[in-house]
């Protein structure tokens, strides 16, 4: 191109630079050490070997595995049907109270995630808020066990999420053209029917890019299951960081990551695909 | 049904926020454990300033905030003015590669990080977790000024160029002060990003740079920390600050 002066090219190399070295290296090195043998002190052997993988059919890898998708797909659900209602009826409030529920949905959100973690715990531990409640009103007479559950992972993962769903599923409803909906109705579509053939097919890209942004992360949240749900190795982040971590064991911590990164770009790939599909019906609007 | 909207917006807002008013009642209640209200002290706050160790990690962790969110606002604001006015080569492949770490789950950022320091062989501590947390808020930069870019009249840059200003010129006397309010808020969104980070903290730092998400987590794995409870007011204080000082910002932008 012409014209290219000095700060132009000051600028393209620094940010290029920047994203060849702390992006995509990074990510590359990531995948060439799944491929890396074991070894428990110096981390790999610089040796090709299918082992990580090998490995990773292991059934208690697998049962991770699953077990993980199972919390990230319920915390995803629970994320969606509170979420979606939250999402839609913001974008129906006026101005002035819809940026007020904005505010009110973003300093949970800007607080620590740790810190609103340990906040959980402390509404559902032995002696947390939710148990003395219970106690002093005298619905029970010992303390019922809420904290280091299944459940409890599952309640600081919603916690923690909500926000990643609602705010794709908001930007989406904003944009929506309301007259659509009014159309529908006014055509005598019931409630069900203008939603499952008006709103739902418009807002699907919101959803769509919802569930992918809550899915996925959830998996790596190790520190929610560490804190709510006691020592079982519940999520792959776990998984993951007790491999690099405690077990110096990176080319199976990064193959149990390769996975990770495959579940994300099947998704992203389906998001492609229903995001073109409507727009190649026109129904983008 | 007008009730039944009130009783859900109430719901999920009591959901977000009796865990947080619990830890911040905590912090000025007398009972350590916070069993039942005992009287108001600000005890925890001067055994949490005590706390060497703790007033330690959180010196390291507001500098490593300070310093990551200003360079990486510096650099997603180039990285911005860089896609949205030049073209060259690559420009496609690098726009993935901001997509990618902006979607990409902390974890796998994290143990990439963790791959690339101890390859290339910069120790784990306060230059490794410095660049990893510049590079995992640079997409939120440049998201955020390419929008302010995009909403730019362009026939300002042509207007200047024509009447003799120079690159820098454009980029210093035009470009950049429209650009500011769009730059605070870049700042503090990457503030808050590495301020709230855990995954990428636990991964890259070194016993030498302890930060708090790793002096929190040691702290309250045991059980409930009245010192906790009152560093955690304080932050969940300045996420207000932060957020009403944004809200602010949009406003301005949206006025002029």
């Amino acid at each position: 191109m012409k014209n290219w002066s000095k700060s132009q090219t000051a600028i393209v190399a620094l940010v290029g630079s920047w994203l060849i070295i702390f992006g995509i290296i990074p990510i590359v090195l990531l995948v060439i050490t799944s491929f890396l043998g074991q070894h428990p002190i110096d981390f790999f052997t610089p040796t090709f070997s299918f082992e990580s993988y090998r490995e990773l059919f292991n059934r208690a890898y697998v049962d991770v595995l699953l077990r993980s998708m199972k919390f990230a797909a319920v915390t995803t659900l629970l994320c969606l049907l509170l979420g979606y209602p939250f999402a839609w009826l913001t974008g129906r409030l006026p101005g002035k109270y819809r940026n007020l529920v904005l505010i009110l949905l973003m300093v949970p959100f800007w607080t620590n995630s740790l810190i609103r973690t340990y906040a959980i715990r402390m509404v559902l531990g032995k002696k947390g808020f939710i148990n003395l409640f219970l106690l002093h009103t005298g619905i029970i007479d010992a303390p019922i066990r809420l904290l280091y559950t299944d459940w409890a992972v599952v309640v600081g993962l919603f916690y923690l999420m909500l926000p990643f769903m609602i705010l794709p599923l908001y930007a989406n409803i904003e944009k929506l053209d309301y007259r659509l909906v009014e159309a529908a109705r006014d055509l005598g579509a019931n409630f069900f029917y203008c939603f499952k053939r008006v709103v739902l097919p418009l807002t699907l890209p919101g959803i769509y890019a919802g569930c992918i942004m809550v899915f996925v992360p959830t998996m790596g949240l190790f520190y929610v299951a560490d804190l709510l749900g006691g020592a079982r190795q519940l999520l792959i982040g776990n998984l993951i960081k007790q491999h690099f971590l405690n077990a110096h064991n990176w080319p199976l911590g990064s193959a149990e990551s390769v996975v990770l990164i495959l579940i994300m770009a099947v998704m992203l790939a389906f998001y492609g695909f229903i995001v073109q599909r409507l727009s190649g019906k026109g129904g983008g609007v | 049904m007008k009730y039944l909207k009130i009783v859900y917006f109430t719901g999920i807002f009591v959901y977000l926020y009796v865990p947080i008013a619990i830890v911040v009642a905590n912090a000025f209640n007398i009972d350590r454990y916070g069993l039942s209200w005992e009287g108001f002290t600000v005890q925890w706050f001067g055994m949490m300033i005590n706390n060497a160790g703790l007033m330690e990690a959180t010196r390291h962790s507001l500098v490593i905030a300070v310093l990551a969110a200003s360079a990486a606002t510096f650099i997603g604001a180039l990285a911005a003015i860089g896609f949205s006015r030049y073209r060259f080569p690559g420009k496609r492949v690098f726009q993935g590669t901001l997509m990618t770490l902006m979607m990409a789950p902390d974890i796998i950022l994290a143990i990439a990080f963790l791959v690339l320091f101890v390859m290339i062989g910069i120790s784990l501590g306060f230059w490794s977790l410095l660049l990893a947390h510049i590079t995992f808020c640079l997409p939120f930069t440049m998201v955020t000024v390419q929008a302010r870019l995009n909403g730019m009249d362009p026939y300002l840059l042509d207007a200047a160029r024509d009447l003799g200003a120079s690159g820098f010129q454009i980029l210093a006397k035009i470009i950049f002060p429209l650009l500011k309010p769009a730059l605070f808020s870049s700042w503090l969104l990457s503030f808050t990003l590495s301020l709230d980070d855990v995954i990428v903290s636990s991964f890259v730092t070194g016993p030498a740079y302890d930060v708090l998400p790793l002096k929190i987590f040691s702290l309250v794995k045991v059980g409930v920390n009245p010192e906790v409870n009152a560093l955690a007011t304080l932050m969940i204080v300045l996420s207000l600050v932060i957020v009403l000082i944004s809200q602010l910002l949009i406003k301005e932008g949206e006025n002029k």
